[in-house]
Protein backbone atom coordinates (compact mmCIF):
# COMPACT_ATOMS: atom_id res chain seq x y z
CA UNK A 1 0.00 0.00 0.00
CA UNK A 2 1.43 3.19 -0.91
CA UNK A 3 1.70 5.54 2.37
CA UNK A 4 1.59 8.77 0.10
CA UNK A 5 -2.94 7.69 0.57
CA UNK A 6 -2.95 7.97 3.91
CA UNK A 7 -3.84 10.56 5.46
CA UNK A 8 -5.83 11.71 9.10
CA UNK A 9 -6.08 15.20 9.11
CA UNK A 10 -8.98 16.86 7.76
CA UNK A 11 -9.00 18.53 4.10
CA UNK A 12 -9.68 22.49 4.61
CA UNK A 13 -10.21 23.44 1.77
CA UNK A 14 -10.92 27.21 2.86
CA UNK A 15 -7.81 27.21 4.09
CA UNK A 16 -5.64 25.41 0.72
CA UNK A 17 -7.60 28.49 -0.46
CA UNK A 18 -5.70 31.38 1.11
CA UNK A 19 -2.75 29.80 -0.77
CA UNK A 20 -3.57 30.97 -3.98
CA UNK A 21 -3.85 34.85 -4.32
CA UNK A 22 -5.79 34.48 -7.97
CA UNK A 23 -8.60 33.10 -6.02
CA UNK A 24 -9.32 36.39 -4.62
CA UNK A 25 -9.81 38.45 -7.25
CA UNK A 26 -13.30 39.17 -9.12
CA UNK A 27 -13.62 39.16 -12.96
CA UNK A 28 -15.98 41.13 -15.08
CA UNK A 29 -15.49 44.50 -12.87
CA UNK A 30 -16.47 47.42 -14.91
CA UNK A 31 -17.46 51.20 -13.45
CA UNK A 32 -20.70 50.95 -11.54
CA UNK A 33 -21.30 47.21 -11.91
CA UNK A 34 -19.21 44.77 -8.96
CA UNK A 35 -17.23 42.07 -9.97
CA UNK A 36 -18.48 38.80 -9.38
CA UNK A 37 -16.00 36.07 -7.74
CA UNK A 38 -14.02 33.69 -9.57
CA UNK A 39 -15.09 30.19 -10.17
CA UNK A 40 -12.04 28.30 -11.60
CA UNK A 41 -13.22 25.50 -13.12
CA UNK A 42 -10.48 25.17 -16.04
CA UNK A 43 -7.86 23.25 -14.34
CA UNK A 44 -7.67 20.71 -16.67
CA UNK A 45 -6.77 22.86 -19.24
CA UNK A 46 -4.27 24.88 -16.74
CA UNK A 47 -4.13 25.06 -12.73
CA UNK A 48 -3.52 28.18 -10.97
CA UNK A 49 -0.65 28.42 -8.92
CA UNK A 50 -0.10 28.74 -4.92
CA UNK A 51 2.12 31.14 -3.07
CA UNK A 52 5.20 28.72 -2.67
CA UNK A 53 5.14 27.96 -6.27
CA UNK A 54 5.26 31.66 -7.16
CA UNK A 55 7.75 32.97 -4.45
CA UNK A 56 10.06 29.90 -5.22
CA UNK A 57 10.40 31.37 -8.63
CA UNK A 58 10.91 35.07 -7.41
CA UNK A 59 13.09 34.25 -4.95
CA UNK A 60 15.61 31.85 -7.25
CA UNK A 61 15.32 34.81 -10.03
CA UNK A 62 16.27 37.03 -6.66
CA UNK A 63 18.67 35.43 -4.77
CA UNK A 64 19.97 31.95 -6.61
CA UNK A 65 19.83 32.53 -10.33
CA UNK A 66 22.49 31.40 -12.86
CA UNK A 67 22.57 28.84 -15.42
CA UNK A 68 23.16 25.13 -14.66
CA UNK A 69 25.35 22.06 -15.22
CA UNK A 70 28.28 24.00 -16.35
CA UNK A 71 29.63 27.14 -14.50
CA UNK A 72 32.28 26.72 -11.52
CA UNK A 73 31.17 29.68 -10.17
CA UNK A 74 29.32 29.78 -6.49
CA UNK A 75 25.72 30.35 -8.13
CA UNK A 76 26.20 28.33 -10.75
CA UNK A 77 27.18 25.52 -8.41
CA UNK A 78 23.99 26.48 -5.80
CA UNK A 79 21.29 26.66 -8.95
CA UNK A 80 22.28 23.31 -10.53
CA UNK A 81 21.50 22.27 -6.85
CA UNK A 82 18.50 23.43 -6.80
CA UNK A 83 17.47 22.41 -10.03
CA UNK A 84 18.71 18.73 -10.18
CA UNK A 85 16.84 18.68 -6.45
CA UNK A 86 13.59 18.94 -8.68
CA UNK A 87 14.49 15.82 -10.63
CA UNK A 88 15.01 14.43 -7.39
CA UNK A 89 11.79 15.36 -5.80
CA UNK A 90 10.04 14.46 -9.56
CA UNK A 91 11.25 10.83 -8.86
CA UNK A 92 9.96 10.52 -5.68
CA UNK A 93 6.56 11.92 -6.48
CA UNK A 94 6.00 9.39 -9.05
CA UNK A 95 7.91 6.87 -7.29
CA UNK A 96 10.25 6.11 -9.97
CA UNK A 97 13.38 4.00 -9.05
CA UNK A 98 16.41 6.78 -9.47
CA UNK A 99 16.38 10.31 -10.35
CA UNK A 100 18.25 9.22 -13.69
CA UNK A 101 14.74 7.91 -15.15
CA UNK A 102 13.31 11.02 -14.94
CA UNK A 103 13.82 13.53 -18.27
CA UNK A 104 13.22 17.26 -18.35
CA UNK A 105 11.10 18.69 -20.73
CA UNK A 106 9.39 21.79 -22.19
CA UNK A 107 6.07 20.32 -21.80
CA UNK A 108 4.12 17.46 -21.95
CA UNK A 109 3.93 17.39 -26.17
CA UNK A 110 7.52 17.80 -26.09
CA UNK A 111 7.75 14.91 -24.35
CA UNK A 112 5.30 12.83 -26.76
CA UNK A 113 7.54 13.88 -29.50
CA UNK A 114 10.81 13.05 -28.05
CA UNK A 115 9.41 9.29 -27.26
CA UNK A 116 7.99 9.17 -30.68
CA UNK A 117 11.17 11.02 -32.48
CA UNK A 118 13.93 8.29 -30.27
CA UNK A 119 12.59 5.89 -29.20
CA UNK A 120 9.91 5.08 -32.16
CA UNK A 121 12.43 6.16 -34.73
CA UNK A 122 15.00 4.20 -33.67
CA UNK A 123 12.62 0.49 -32.36
CA UNK A 124 10.41 0.52 -34.99
CA UNK A 125 10.33 0.13 -38.26
CA UNK A 126 7.68 -0.13 -41.18
CA UNK A 127 4.70 -2.41 -40.44
CA UNK A 128 4.98 -2.03 -36.83
CA UNK A 129 2.02 -1.71 -35.04
CA UNK A 130 1.58 0.88 -32.12
CA UNK A 131 -1.76 1.18 -30.30
CA UNK A 132 -3.49 4.56 -29.40
CA UNK A 133 -7.21 5.09 -27.75
CA UNK A 134 -10.12 7.45 -29.20
CA UNK A 135 -9.72 9.33 -25.95
CA UNK A 136 -6.10 10.14 -26.43
CA UNK A 137 -5.22 13.92 -26.35
CA UNK A 138 -4.03 14.92 -30.17
CA UNK A 139 -0.35 15.34 -28.61
CA UNK A 140 -0.81 11.35 -28.09
CA UNK A 141 -1.61 11.02 -30.96
CA UNK A 142 -0.25 13.72 -33.86
CA UNK A 143 3.70 13.06 -33.04
CA UNK A 144 2.94 9.59 -33.86
CA UNK A 145 1.05 10.42 -37.17
CA UNK A 146 4.33 12.26 -38.03
CA UNK A 147 6.58 9.04 -37.28
CA UNK A 148 3.98 6.88 -39.24
CA UNK A 149 4.76 9.42 -42.31
CA UNK A 150 7.98 8.82 -41.64
CA UNK A 151 8.64 4.81 -40.94
CA UNK A 152 5.34 3.36 -42.28
CA UNK A 153 4.79 2.58 -38.90
CA UNK A 154 0.44 1.68 -38.80
CA UNK A 155 -1.63 3.52 -36.24
CA UNK A 156 -4.89 1.05 -34.22
CA UNK A 157 -7.43 2.66 -32.11
CA UNK A 158 -8.59 0.99 -28.75
CA UNK A 159 -12.00 2.68 -28.58
CA UNK A 160 -14.50 3.24 -25.51
CA UNK A 161 -17.15 2.11 -24.42
CA UNK A 162 -20.70 4.29 -24.20
CA UNK A 163 -19.69 4.94 -20.15
CA UNK A 164 -16.40 5.77 -21.38
CA UNK A 165 -14.47 3.23 -19.84
CA UNK A 166 -11.62 1.80 -22.15
CA UNK A 167 -12.75 -1.32 -23.86
CA UNK A 168 -10.44 -3.74 -22.73
CA UNK A 169 -12.09 -6.46 -25.09
CA UNK A 170 -10.95 -4.57 -27.92
CA UNK A 171 -7.61 -3.83 -26.33
CA UNK A 172 -6.80 -7.30 -26.16
CA UNK A 173 -7.57 -8.27 -29.67
CA UNK A 174 -5.63 -5.18 -30.97
CA UNK A 175 -2.77 -7.16 -29.10
CA UNK A 176 -3.06 -10.38 -30.32
CA UNK A 177 -1.20 -8.29 -33.18
CA UNK A 178 2.36 -10.01 -33.07
CA UNK A 179 3.19 -6.26 -34.63
CA UNK A 180 2.11 -4.46 -31.58
CA UNK A 181 5.55 -3.16 -30.34
CA UNK A 182 3.29 0.19 -28.31
CA UNK A 183 1.03 1.28 -26.18
CA UNK A 184 0.64 4.75 -26.02
CA UNK A 185 -2.73 5.77 -24.11
CA UNK A 186 -3.84 7.95 -21.55
CA UNK A 187 -4.17 7.77 -17.63
CA UNK A 188 -6.97 9.94 -17.62
CA UNK A 189 -8.84 11.33 -20.24
CA UNK A 190 -8.91 15.52 -20.65
CA UNK A 191 -12.35 15.32 -21.41
CA UNK A 192 -13.94 12.00 -19.90
CA UNK A 193 -12.20 11.91 -16.97
CA UNK A 194 -11.94 8.52 -17.41
CA UNK A 195 -8.88 6.97 -15.39
CA UNK A 196 -7.55 4.25 -17.07
CA UNK A 197 -6.66 0.58 -15.60
CA UNK A 198 -2.84 1.48 -15.63
CA UNK A 199 -1.80 -1.84 -14.61
CA UNK A 200 -4.02 -4.23 -16.46
CA UNK A 201 -3.31 -2.53 -19.04
CA UNK A 202 0.70 -2.38 -18.83
CA UNK A 203 0.00 -6.50 -18.29
CA UNK A 204 -1.42 -6.80 -21.24
CA UNK A 205 0.46 -5.38 -23.10
CA UNK A 206 4.06 -7.08 -21.77
CA UNK A 207 2.26 -10.09 -22.01
CA UNK A 208 1.98 -9.34 -25.89
CA UNK A 209 5.82 -8.18 -25.73
CA UNK A 210 4.79 -4.71 -26.05
CA UNK A 211 6.09 -1.24 -24.47
CA UNK A 212 3.27 0.99 -22.76
CA UNK A 213 3.53 4.60 -22.52
CA UNK A 214 1.25 6.72 -20.13
CA UNK A 215 0.16 9.96 -20.87
CA UNK A 216 -0.31 11.50 -17.31
CA UNK A 217 -1.32 14.66 -17.92
CA UNK A 218 -4.44 14.49 -16.22
CA UNK A 219 -4.15 11.70 -14.29
CA UNK A 220 -1.41 12.82 -12.18
CA UNK A 221 -2.43 16.30 -10.81
CA UNK A 222 -5.33 13.73 -9.18
CA UNK A 223 -3.90 10.68 -7.57
CA UNK A 224 -1.04 9.34 -6.82
CA UNK A 225 0.85 7.78 -9.26
CA UNK A 226 3.59 4.66 -8.89
CA UNK A 227 5.11 4.00 -11.97
CA UNK A 228 6.82 1.35 -10.66
CA UNK A 229 3.66 -0.21 -9.35
CA UNK A 230 1.75 -0.38 -12.82
CA UNK A 231 4.69 -1.19 -14.54
CA UNK A 232 4.73 1.88 -16.84
CA UNK A 233 7.79 1.84 -19.40
CA UNK A 234 7.13 5.68 -20.05
CA UNK A 235 4.83 8.61 -18.39
CA UNK A 236 4.75 11.48 -19.29
CA UNK A 237 3.30 14.84 -17.21
CA UNK A 238 2.97 18.22 -17.73
CA UNK A 239 4.18 21.07 -14.66
CA UNK A 240 1.14 23.80 -15.45
CA UNK A 241 -1.24 21.06 -14.41
CA UNK A 242 0.16 20.19 -11.16
CA UNK A 243 -0.38 23.79 -9.84
CA UNK A 244 3.43 24.62 -11.31
CA UNK A 245 4.65 26.92 -14.19
CA UNK A 246 4.15 26.28 -17.87
CA UNK A 247 6.95 25.75 -20.30
CA UNK A 248 7.88 22.30 -17.54
CA UNK A 249 7.04 18.58 -18.73
CA UNK A 250 8.64 14.94 -17.52
CA UNK A 251 8.89 12.10 -19.00
CA UNK A 252 9.92 9.15 -16.65
CA UNK A 253 11.45 5.84 -19.07
CA UNK A 254 12.62 2.81 -17.59
CA UNK A 255 16.44 3.34 -17.62
CA UNK A 256 17.27 0.49 -20.07
CA UNK A 257 14.75 2.45 -22.56
CA UNK A 258 16.66 5.46 -21.66
CA UNK A 259 19.92 4.11 -22.39
CA UNK A 260 18.49 2.40 -25.80
CA UNK A 261 17.43 5.59 -27.39
CA UNK A 262 19.62 8.59 -29.32
CA UNK A 263 19.49 12.28 -28.35
CA UNK A 264 15.99 13.66 -29.43
CA UNK A 265 17.95 17.38 -30.01
CA UNK A 266 21.32 18.40 -30.35
CA UNK A 267 22.93 21.16 -28.67
CA UNK A 268 24.64 22.65 -25.67
CA UNK A 269 24.47 20.97 -22.28
CA UNK A 270 23.37 17.16 -23.77
CA UNK A 271 27.42 16.66 -24.65
CA UNK A 272 30.64 15.28 -23.57
CA UNK A 273 32.79 16.09 -26.17
CA UNK A 274 31.87 17.94 -29.71
CA UNK A 275 34.62 18.12 -32.40
CA UNK A 276 33.65 18.64 -36.03
CA UNK A 277 34.23 15.05 -36.46
CA UNK A 278 32.19 13.50 -33.71
CA UNK A 279 30.22 14.14 -31.26
CA UNK A 280 30.01 12.27 -27.47
CA UNK A 281 26.97 12.94 -25.75
CA UNK A 282 26.12 12.91 -22.14
CA UNK A 283 24.56 9.95 -19.91
CA UNK A 284 21.06 10.00 -19.21
CA UNK A 285 18.96 11.74 -18.69
CA UNK A 286 20.97 14.52 -19.74
CA UNK A 287 21.20 13.24 -23.39
CA UNK A 288 17.06 14.40 -24.10
CA UNK A 289 18.08 17.74 -22.34
CA UNK A 290 19.60 19.79 -25.13
CA UNK A 291 20.30 23.46 -24.33
CA UNK A 292 19.72 26.02 -21.35
CA UNK A 293 17.09 24.16 -19.67
CA UNK A 294 13.64 26.03 -18.38
CA UNK A 295 15.68 26.41 -15.35
CA UNK A 296 13.22 28.74 -13.03
CA UNK A 297 10.45 26.40 -14.04
CA UNK A 298 11.84 24.04 -13.16
CA UNK A 299 12.26 25.36 -9.39
CA UNK A 300 8.99 26.46 -9.95
CA UNK A 301 8.01 22.69 -10.07
CA UNK A 302 9.91 21.04 -7.31
CA UNK A 303 7.64 24.18 -5.03
CA UNK A 304 4.86 22.45 -6.55
CA UNK A 305 5.32 19.27 -6.04
CA UNK A 306 6.73 20.34 -2.45
CA UNK A 307 3.02 21.69 -1.93
CA UNK A 308 0.95 18.83 -3.66
CA UNK A 309 2.77 16.46 -1.22
CA UNK A 310 2.11 17.93 1.99
CA UNK A 311 -1.26 18.48 1.58
CA UNK A 312 -1.32 14.70 0.43
CA UNK A 313 -2.09 13.15 -3.11
CA UNK A 314 -4.51 10.67 -1.49
CA UNK A 315 -6.08 14.04 0.55
CA UNK A 316 -6.56 15.73 -2.93
CA UNK A 317 -8.19 12.74 -4.54
CA UNK A 318 -10.33 12.22 -2.03
CA UNK A 319 -11.51 15.89 -2.00
CA UNK A 320 -11.86 16.15 -5.78
CA UNK A 321 -13.75 12.75 -5.84
CA UNK A 322 -16.31 14.45 -3.25
CA UNK A 323 -16.91 17.56 -5.87
CA UNK A 324 -16.85 15.50 -8.70
CA UNK A 325 -19.85 13.08 -6.80
CA UNK A 326 -21.48 16.26 -5.81
CA UNK A 327 -21.29 18.58 -8.88
CA UNK A 328 -22.51 15.41 -11.59
CA UNK A 329 -25.55 14.39 -8.97
CA UNK A 330 -26.49 18.30 -8.94
CA UNK A 331 -25.79 18.01 -12.84
CA UNK A 332 -27.96 15.26 -13.72
CA UNK A 333 -30.70 16.36 -12.26
CA UNK A 334 -31.13 19.61 -15.23
CA UNK A 335 -33.29 18.22 -17.85
CA UNK A 336 -31.85 18.11 -21.15
CA UNK A 337 -27.94 18.38 -19.79
CA UNK A 338 -25.90 15.25 -20.86
CA UNK A 339 -22.71 13.92 -19.49
CA UNK A 340 -20.20 12.39 -21.54
CA UNK A 341 -18.13 10.14 -19.50
CA UNK A 342 -19.63 8.18 -16.68
CA UNK A 343 -16.94 5.35 -16.39
CA UNK A 344 -16.73 4.30 -12.29
CA UNK A 345 -13.66 5.76 -12.25
CA UNK A 346 -12.90 8.89 -12.91
CA UNK A 347 -10.59 12.25 -12.02
CA UNK A 348 -12.78 15.06 -11.25
CA UNK A 349 -13.80 16.24 -14.89
CA UNK A 350 -17.49 16.89 -16.18
CA UNK A 351 -18.02 17.45 -20.00
CA UNK A 352 -21.40 17.97 -20.98
CA UNK A 353 -23.69 19.02 -23.47
CA UNK A 354 -27.50 21.05 -22.89
CA UNK A 355 -29.58 19.75 -25.01
CA UNK A 356 -30.38 22.78 -28.08
CA UNK A 357 -27.89 24.97 -26.43
CA UNK A 358 -23.93 25.07 -28.07
CA UNK A 359 -21.10 24.97 -25.49
CA UNK A 360 -19.71 28.30 -27.10
CA UNK A 361 -22.99 29.76 -25.56
CA UNK A 362 -22.73 28.08 -22.55
CA UNK A 363 -19.34 29.13 -22.10
CA UNK A 364 -19.83 32.68 -22.71
CA UNK A 365 -22.97 32.51 -20.27
CA UNK A 366 -21.67 30.73 -17.45
CA UNK A 367 -18.31 33.50 -17.37
CA UNK A 368 -20.42 36.21 -17.47
CA UNK A 369 -21.31 34.62 -13.91
CA UNK A 370 -17.71 34.45 -12.94
CA UNK A 371 -17.53 30.61 -13.67
CA UNK A 372 -14.73 29.75 -16.17
CA UNK A 373 -14.97 26.38 -17.86
CA UNK A 374 -13.92 25.24 -21.15
CA UNK A 375 -15.66 24.76 -24.15
CA UNK A 376 -14.59 23.40 -27.91
CA UNK A 377 -13.32 20.13 -28.61
CA UNK A 378 -10.52 20.08 -25.87
CA UNK A 379 -7.67 18.89 -28.41
CA UNK A 380 -9.48 15.57 -28.83
CA UNK A 381 -11.58 15.49 -31.90
CA UNK A 382 -11.82 11.90 -32.71
CA UNK A 383 -13.40 11.44 -29.25
CA UNK A 384 -16.16 14.23 -30.14
CA UNK A 385 -16.47 12.09 -32.82
CA UNK A 386 -16.97 8.82 -30.89
CA UNK A 387 -19.65 10.96 -29.07
CA UNK A 388 -21.20 12.30 -31.89
CA UNK A 389 -20.87 15.73 -30.61
CA UNK A 390 -19.33 18.23 -32.03
CA UNK A 391 -17.89 19.86 -28.79
CA UNK A 392 -18.65 20.31 -24.80
CA UNK A 393 -18.85 22.57 -22.11
CA UNK A 394 -16.26 20.99 -19.55
CA UNK A 395 -15.38 21.83 -15.94
CA UNK A 396 -12.54 20.75 -14.20
CA UNK A 397 -11.68 20.17 -10.40
CA UNK A 398 -8.95 20.69 -8.61
CA UNK A 399 -7.82 20.94 -4.97
CA UNK A 400 -9.03 24.37 -4.80
CA UNK A 401 -12.79 24.16 -5.52
CA UNK A 402 -15.23 23.94 -2.95
CA UNK A 403 -19.23 22.61 -3.26
CA UNK A 404 -20.41 26.20 -3.16
CA UNK A 405 -18.24 26.59 -6.42
CA UNK A 406 -20.43 23.68 -7.78
CA UNK A 407 -22.87 25.15 -6.68
CA UNK A 408 -22.15 28.47 -8.40
CA UNK A 409 -21.68 25.89 -11.92
CA UNK A 410 -25.03 24.23 -11.36
CA UNK A 411 -26.87 27.84 -10.76
CA UNK A 412 -25.96 29.33 -13.82
CA UNK A 413 -25.80 26.02 -16.30
CA UNK A 414 -29.79 26.34 -15.06
CA UNK A 415 -30.15 30.13 -16.08
CA UNK A 416 -28.41 29.05 -19.54
CA UNK A 417 -31.52 26.65 -20.25
CA UNK A 418 -33.84 29.05 -18.77
CA UNK A 419 -32.04 32.24 -21.34
CA UNK A 420 -32.35 29.96 -24.16
CA UNK A 421 -35.91 28.43 -23.80
CA UNK B 1 -27.73 36.45 -14.29
CA UNK B 2 -26.82 37.80 -17.89
CA UNK B 3 -28.86 41.12 -18.25
CA UNK B 4 -25.51 42.53 -19.62
CA UNK B 5 -25.69 39.76 -22.01
CA UNK B 6 -28.79 41.14 -23.79
CA UNK B 7 -26.67 43.14 -25.84
CA UNK B 8 -24.91 40.29 -27.69
CA UNK B 9 -27.84 37.74 -27.45
CA UNK B 10 -30.89 39.81 -28.75
CA UNK B 11 -34.21 38.20 -29.11
CA UNK B 12 -33.62 38.64 -32.90
CA UNK B 13 -30.34 36.60 -32.50
CA UNK B 14 -31.71 33.82 -30.42
CA UNK B 15 -35.07 33.74 -32.73
CA UNK B 16 -32.60 33.19 -35.94
CA UNK B 17 -30.42 30.75 -33.63
CA UNK B 18 -32.98 28.67 -32.91
CA UNK B 19 -35.21 29.35 -36.08
CA UNK B 20 -32.44 29.84 -38.28
CA UNK B 21 -34.28 31.06 -42.14
CA UNK B 22 -32.97 29.35 -45.34
CA UNK B 23 -32.09 26.29 -43.55
CA UNK B 24 -30.90 23.35 -45.16
CA UNK B 25 -29.48 22.22 -48.81
CA UNK B 26 -31.46 23.87 -51.84
CA UNK B 27 -32.01 21.48 -54.32
CA UNK B 28 -30.31 23.93 -57.11
CA UNK B 29 -27.58 26.02 -56.72
CA UNK B 30 -24.46 27.25 -58.73
CA UNK B 31 -21.77 28.18 -55.97
CA UNK B 32 -21.04 26.76 -52.50
CA UNK B 33 -18.79 26.28 -50.07
CA UNK B 34 -17.34 25.31 -46.46
CA UNK B 35 -16.62 26.98 -43.71
CA UNK B 36 -15.45 25.71 -40.48
CA UNK B 37 -14.35 27.57 -37.16
CA UNK B 38 -11.57 24.82 -36.03
CA UNK B 39 -11.92 26.33 -32.34
CA UNK B 40 -15.20 25.41 -31.60
CA UNK B 41 -15.86 22.52 -34.07
CA UNK B 42 -18.45 24.78 -36.20
CA UNK B 43 -19.24 23.71 -39.79
CA UNK B 44 -21.39 25.32 -41.88
CA UNK B 45 -22.09 24.72 -45.31
CA UNK B 46 -23.31 27.90 -47.69
CA UNK B 47 -25.10 27.31 -50.93
CA UNK B 48 -25.46 30.05 -53.23
CA UNK B 49 -27.79 30.63 -56.88
CA UNK B 50 -26.66 33.47 -58.95
CA UNK B 51 -28.68 34.60 -61.85
CA UNK B 52 -27.56 34.72 -65.11
CA UNK B 53 -28.38 38.52 -64.20
CA UNK B 54 -25.20 38.28 -61.95
CA UNK B 55 -27.73 38.90 -59.05
CA UNK B 56 -28.23 36.29 -55.77
CA UNK B 57 -31.06 34.71 -56.48
CA UNK B 58 -31.22 32.22 -53.61
CA UNK B 59 -28.79 31.87 -50.45
CA UNK B 60 -28.92 28.74 -48.61
CA UNK B 61 -26.86 27.40 -44.98
CA UNK B 62 -26.60 24.11 -43.38
CA UNK B 63 -24.44 23.31 -40.88
CA UNK B 64 -24.14 23.24 -37.13
CA UNK B 65 -22.85 25.85 -34.56
CA UNK B 66 -23.65 28.07 -31.51
CA UNK B 67 -26.51 30.76 -31.42
CA UNK B 68 -24.51 33.54 -33.00
CA UNK B 69 -23.06 31.87 -35.74
CA UNK B 70 -26.44 30.07 -36.64
CA UNK B 71 -28.28 33.42 -36.47
CA UNK B 72 -25.43 35.11 -38.30
CA UNK B 73 -25.90 32.66 -40.80
CA UNK B 74 -29.70 33.25 -41.05
CA UNK B 75 -29.79 36.72 -41.55
CA UNK B 76 -27.01 37.18 -43.87
CA UNK B 77 -28.83 34.55 -46.27
CA UNK B 78 -32.11 37.42 -45.77
CA UNK B 79 -30.01 39.88 -46.83
CA UNK B 80 -27.84 38.45 -49.82
CA UNK B 81 -31.03 38.04 -51.96
CA UNK B 82 -31.15 40.57 -54.83
CA UNK B 83 -27.74 41.68 -54.62
CA UNK B 84 -24.76 41.94 -56.69
CA UNK B 85 -21.73 40.33 -55.75
CA UNK B 86 -20.31 43.03 -55.62
CA UNK B 87 -23.07 44.62 -53.13
CA UNK B 88 -22.71 41.29 -51.43
CA UNK B 89 -18.73 41.58 -50.92
CA UNK B 90 -19.30 45.24 -49.95
CA UNK B 91 -21.87 44.20 -47.05
CA UNK B 92 -19.02 41.32 -46.21
CA UNK B 93 -16.50 44.12 -45.93
CA UNK B 94 -19.22 45.94 -43.46
CA UNK B 95 -20.07 43.39 -41.21
CA UNK B 96 -16.24 42.46 -40.45
CA UNK B 97 -16.06 45.89 -39.80
CA UNK B 98 -18.59 45.87 -37.58
CA UNK B 99 -17.86 43.09 -35.69
CA UNK B 100 -14.26 44.02 -35.06
CA UNK B 101 -13.49 48.18 -35.15
CA UNK B 102 -15.34 50.89 -33.76
CA UNK B 103 -17.80 53.10 -35.91
CA UNK B 104 -15.01 56.06 -36.93
CA UNK B 105 -12.50 52.89 -38.39
CA UNK B 106 -14.67 51.47 -40.71
CA UNK B 107 -13.93 51.91 -44.40
CA UNK B 108 -15.31 52.40 -47.11
CA UNK B 109 -16.95 49.47 -49.08
CA UNK B 110 -18.77 50.89 -51.71
CA UNK B 111 -22.44 51.04 -51.69
CA UNK B 112 -24.32 49.67 -48.49
CA UNK B 113 -28.03 48.77 -48.96
CA UNK B 114 -29.46 50.53 -45.79
CA UNK B 115 -31.70 48.04 -44.95
CA UNK B 116 -29.72 45.29 -44.92
CA UNK B 117 -26.65 47.42 -42.54
CA UNK B 118 -29.94 47.54 -40.35
CA UNK B 119 -30.48 44.17 -40.39
CA UNK B 120 -27.49 43.27 -39.65
CA UNK B 121 -26.60 45.36 -36.45
CA UNK B 122 -27.98 43.45 -34.26
CA UNK B 123 -25.34 41.59 -34.35
CA UNK B 124 -22.77 44.21 -33.45
CA UNK B 125 -22.63 43.36 -29.91
CA UNK B 126 -19.88 40.53 -30.50
CA UNK B 127 -17.46 43.31 -30.68
CA UNK B 128 -17.43 43.11 -27.23
CA UNK B 129 -16.66 39.47 -27.41
CA UNK B 130 -13.50 39.27 -29.10
CA UNK B 131 -13.63 35.70 -28.97
CA UNK B 132 -16.68 35.10 -30.43
CA UNK B 133 -16.22 37.62 -33.50
CA UNK B 134 -15.34 34.34 -35.71
CA UNK B 135 -18.52 33.00 -34.55
CA UNK B 136 -20.68 35.06 -36.32
CA UNK B 137 -18.09 36.25 -39.14
CA UNK B 138 -17.70 32.55 -40.13
CA UNK B 139 -20.98 32.37 -42.32
CA UNK B 140 -19.71 35.35 -44.52
CA UNK B 141 -16.45 33.80 -44.98
CA UNK B 142 -18.12 31.30 -46.16
CA UNK B 143 -20.25 33.22 -48.71
CA UNK B 144 -17.25 35.40 -49.88
CA UNK B 145 -15.29 32.04 -50.39
CA UNK B 146 -18.26 30.47 -52.63
CA UNK B 147 -18.32 33.64 -54.45
CA UNK B 148 -14.78 33.10 -55.22
CA UNK B 149 -14.56 29.43 -56.11
CA UNK B 150 -13.16 28.21 -52.87
CA UNK B 151 -14.81 25.68 -51.99
CA UNK B 152 -13.41 25.18 -48.59
CA UNK B 153 -12.64 27.89 -45.87
CA UNK B 154 -11.65 28.74 -42.58
CA UNK B 155 -11.87 31.04 -39.69
CA UNK B 156 -8.85 29.92 -38.02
Amino acid sequence: MDTRILTNAPYDVEKVRQDFPILTRLVHEKPGRPGKPLVYLDNAASAQKPRAVIDAMANFMAHDYSNVHRGVHYLSQVATNLYEATRVKTATFLNAPSPDTIVFTRSATEAFNLVASSWGGTHLKAGDEIILSVMEHHANIVPWQLLRSRTGIVIKVAPVLDDGTLDLDALARLLESPKVKLVSITHGSNVLGTVTPAAEIARMAHAAGAKVLFDGSQAAVHMPVDVQAIDADFYIMTGHKLYGPTGFGVLYGKAELLESMPPYQGGGDMIQTVTFEETTFREVPHRFEAGTPPIVEGIGFGAAIDYVTALGMGAIHAHEQRLLAYATEKLQAIPGLRIIGTSPTKAAILSFTIEGVHPHDIGTLVDRAGVAVRVGRHCAEPLMDRFGVGATARASFALYNTEAEADALVDAVRAVREFFN
Amino acid sequence: MFDDLRDLYQEVILDHGKHPRNFGKPEAFNRMARGENPLCGDKINVYLTIGPDGLVNDAHFDGRGCAISQASASLMTETLKGKTEAEAEALFGHFHDMCTKDDHEHTDHGHLDPEAVEKLDVLSGVREFPMRVKCATLAWHTMHAALEGDEKTTTE
